[in-house]
């Protein structure tokens, strides 16, 4: 009669309600863990292309191109491309310009045109990479009216339309994103709420003994939401765990891809602790759900 | 202590199982409730132990109308009330112990301060060698007797008792009686539900006899009994 001896000790209480018997919670963990899997994906492909925008942007900020036409005789080319030069060495705010050399135009058009093409004797623009001194504002139009009439027809890009599309795609890219972490995060509140009150009919005997007993509303939500805290928190762990999984298997496949082709997929410090609250945030969220739950349900309780 | 003045209770919108109830119990008294299946003790057990409110009527308990008491303000009351449900109700997850310090774990008392009362209740009923033993494994009348310990773990002015016999023999049963009885000279007020006639020829305390869900009488056992 062993049962009779054992000696009583003062450890841990065991949960007032027997939860895991015979419930639907024992797949919380299994229904949260694909969740946070792809709500961590869909974050960090938001601030990865948040962080490569920006890097682009940087590149394209302080920066101009003029663009001059291929004259009818290509004796005029240099005369046109010196007389920009000057007016852009005297323009306030611009810090250098200079021609891109045909070397680089040619490697430039090369996906396009092919090695076998005689560049040389297409009518091809000068661009003129122009760089701006830090914090200077220019005045585009005014240049490009200047620089119209020192080399009639050349074309001044300031990049603006570029940015903006960058802008753009980035601003939906994230919203997109955002969208999914939130849909993903309905979808597990919805699982809290069923699980909780499917929890709440089948331990309805010992929800009604407590509340007998006097136990507050408080009390017995407690319980629930404790659980759910657990079941929820071992669920986003393994999610998380699955999403930096993905990431290493990510990062080894792609290590000898171009930088050309995916320049910037490196997370910073910030992004890496909002992924890391992801999990925190989910098992709160749960805990929130199943309070708010068994509460509801309590309430109609005399 | 508790005052009923026409009280009435319908589940739902059901017809009434209790009509027109009325009596009054003074603290530290002892009462039995009698009538046959259906009668309605069950129910007037559930507005004693605050589970349910009337559908009409007064109910005062401990200096308060029940009918209009804030829900918030309940749970306060029902911790000092005791009861004993005829299945026992104990749950099988937790052990003797963990059972009879619920109502304390609930009413906030720390744990450090728990155990060495529950012991010492567990020891009082007889229960001291099988502290740490889960229900299942418990014979009837030890569930039986942890179910009572857990009741009056916190003291409780009131005890409710809904056929505390019903699953022991008569020797058990008996004994029970006493342990009540012994509780009650401490001046807890008991109400026991029974339809055990010899139960009630046993213990000459007033009877609230029901049926069909009125209150007949208010009487000693050889009143009421053949």
């Amino acid at each position: 009669m062993s049962r009779r001896r054992r000696k009583t000790t003062a450890r841990s209480p065991l949960p007032v309600v027997p939860f895991g018997r015979g419930g639907t919670d024992r797949f919380v963990p299994w229904m949260i863990a694909p969740m946070v899997y792809l709500a961590t994906l869909a974050l960090i492909t938001a601030l990865a292309v948040g962080a490569m925008a920006e890097r682009w942007e940087a590149g394209l900020t302080g920066t101009m191109t003029a663009e001059i036409p291929a004259p009818q005789d290509p004796a005029d080319r240099d005369r046109l491309v010196e007389a920009a030069i000057r007016v852009l060495d005297d323009w306030p705010g611009v810090a250098s310009a200079a021609p891109l050399d045909e070397g680089r135009v040619e490697t430039l058009l090369e996906p396009w045109l092919g090695t076998e093409v005689p560049l040389g004797e297409l009518p091809l623009p000068t661009l003129i990479e122009i760089t701006l001194a830090e914090d200077a504002a220019v005045e585009t139009p005014a240049l490009a009216a200047a620089l119209d009439s020192a080399a009639p027809g050349t074309v001044l890009d300031d990049h603006g339309r570029w940015r903006e599309d960058l802008r753009a795609m980035a601003g939906t890219i994230r919203l997109v994103a955002l969208v999914l972490v939130f849909l993903i995060g309905l979808a597990a509140v919805a699982a809290i709420v069923s699980v909780s009150r499917a929890g709440f009919a089948i331990h309805a005997p010992v929800i009604d003994l407590l509340h007998v007993m006097g136990a507050t509303d408080r009390y017995i939500a407690r319980q629930f939401e404790r659980h759910a805290f657990r079941l929820a928190a071992r669920g986003a762990a393994a999610g998380l765990l699955l999403t930096c999984l993905t990431l290493a298997g990510l990062s080894w496949g792609l290590a000898g891809v171009d930088r050309m082709l995916l320049p910037g997929l490196a997370l910073g410090g910030s992004a890496w602790i909002a992924l890391a609250l992801v999990p925190v945030g989910t098992a709160i969220l749960a805990m929130g759900t199943a309070r708010i739950t068994v509460l509801r349900a309590l309430a109609r309780l005399p | 202590m508790i005052h009923f003045e026409n009280v009435g209770l319908r589940y739902g919108t059901g017809p009434e199982v209790l009509r027109d109830i009325s009596f009054h119990l003074p603290a530290g008294s002892f009462r039995f409730i009698t009538g046959s299946s259906g009668a309605g003790k069950s129910s007037l057990m559930r507005l004693l132990s605050l589970a349910h409110r009337p559908s009409r009527g007064l109910i005062t308990m401990f200096g308060r109308d029940v009918a209009t008491l804030p829900r918030a303000d309940l749970p306060a009351l029902r911790r000092r009330i005791g009861v004993v449900f005829q299945d026992f109700r104990l749950l099988d997850h937790l052990t003797a112990v963990e059972n009879v310090a619920l109502p304390l774990r609930i009413a906030g008392v720390k744990d450090a301060e728990v155990l060495d009362h529950v012991r010492e209740l567990l020891r009082w009923v007889g229960l001291g060698d099988v502290l740490d033993a889960r229900p299942p494994t418990l014979s009837g009348g030890e569930q039986q007797r942890i179910a009572i310990a857990r009741a009056v773990i916190n003291r409780p002015e009131l005890l409710l008792a809904d056929e505390p016999t019903g699953n022991v023999d008569e020797k058990m049963g008996w004994r029970l009686i006493r342990l009540l009885e012994e509780l009650n000279r401490l001046g807890t007020t008991v109400v026991i539900a029974t339809h055990s006639e010899s139960l009630l020829r046993q213990f000459d305390y007033p009877i609230l006899h029901l049926e069909d869900g009125e209150l007949h009488q208010v009487a000693r056992p050889a009143d009421v009994l053949p």
